[in-house]
């Protein structure tokens, strides 16, 4: 199972959840399968997906599920301590850890070689931390959407993208739209 | 221990609705972090790296709270992305309160060399730019507090060594 897949799967599950979709092929297989108002695409910025989510859950009460990727992460693993010390209640993370840099060209990263994400967030402190295979992701998110706090799921999968457009969507039109929703609660 | 200042402008910033603050220290900003973590009505989330501090703010904004960051000048190199690919990009409104190390009074002489690079990266991103040299500059404060959400950009406030020295 590979990333867009594995989003394939949790689409069913996110119901009401506003949703902060990495940078790159993560946001354009989200905006092909299932684009919402709930969902706040990044175009830029890699490695700030976590922290957009994390500064969205603590600010209202709606549950927050950030998309975020192995190298992303790796560009800013300063966050899972931020992430670990600012518990949210309605907040989940969850790292497609396809052990590549997916939108460069599928260069490895060190998650798929000795480093171990899930390791490193509970070396932060994150409280509720699941390793899962892609295919039980769904069920993971979907229990972790379900129960107040933290959670860090890591879901190991295949590298790989499809071909999908990039999003042509205005970014003041995505915040906009993305708020109102924030907003409608 | 915080000074009078320090309280002024926490309650500047309280009385333009902010009410999300992330930092990084510095010690000239120590008093204002100070009084933050006494000021219920601000949430204060420190970060690691101002980058993900711009990160939680764009976050924090979505979410309904007003934002503002507290940072040294050293950054504005680690900066420079999120700036212009997030926050600007954006349109979001991000006050950046920020201590000017490496100006007259400097102890520090390494904090001169981003001292020289700090306004050109202002200037070179159009960051609408304010400087505190003299105490009373802080009575501007308000003002472009409100700029930022007018103008739904960020906006640099740069605090030198003889703001902090002087002000009360």
């Amino acid at each position: 199972m590979n990333r867009y897949e594995l989003l394939k799967s949790i689409v069913p599950v996110l119901g009401d959840t506003l949703v902060v979709c990495n940078i790159g092929a993560p946001s354009q297989e989200l905006f092909q399968l299932a684009d919402r108002p709930g969902n706040f695409y990044m175009l830029g910025t890699m490695g700030l997906a976590s922290s957009i989510g994390l500064g969205l859950a603590l600010a209202q009460p709606r549950p927050v599920l950030a998309i975020d990727g192995d190298g992303s992460v790796l560009t800013n693993l300063g966050t899972l301590a931020t992430i670990a010390n600012n518990p949210a209640r309605n907040f989940v993370l969850l790292i497609v850890d396809n052990g590549s840099y997916g939108s460069t060209g599928d260069q490895p990263t060190y998650a798929g070689k000795r480093t171990s994400l899930a390791e490193v967030a509970r070396a932060c402190g994150c409280a509720d931390v699941v390793e899962c295979s892609a295919e039980a992701t769904a069920g993971e998110v979907e229990a972790a959407l379900a129960r107040e706090g933290t959670s860090v799921i890591v879901a190991k999968c295949e590298a790989g993208n499809v071909d999908v457009p990039v999003i042509t969507m205005n970014p003041v039109v995505i915040r906009q739209r993305f708020m109102d929703e924030v907003r409608r609660a | 221990m915080a000074k009078d200042v320090d309280r002024r402008i926490v309650a500047d910033m309280k009385a333009a609705g902010i009410g999300f603050v992330t930092s990084v220290p510095c010690k000239q900003l120590a008093g204002v972090i100070e009084v933050l973590d006494e000021t219920p009505e601000i949430m204060h989330v420190p970060c690691n790296r101002e980058d993900e501090g711009m990160g939680l703010c764009a976050g924090a904004y979505m979410g309904g709270r007003m934002p503002c960051i507290v940072m040294q000048n050293t950054a504005l190199g680690v900066v420079v992305n999120a700036l212009a690919t997030l926050i600007q990009f954006y349109q979001i409104p991000l006050p950046m309160l920020i201590s000017y190390r490496g100006e007259v009074g400097e102890k520090v002489a390494c904090q001169v060399e981003m001292a020289l690079h700090t306004k050109p990266i202002l200037n070179q991103l159009h960051i609408p730019t304010y400087h505190f040299h003299r105490p009373g500059d802080e009575a501007e404060l308000p003002g472009i507090l409100n700029h930022a959400w007018v103008s739904s950009k960020p906006v640099a406030i740069l605090t030198d060594a003889s703001f902090w020295s002087a002000a009360k």
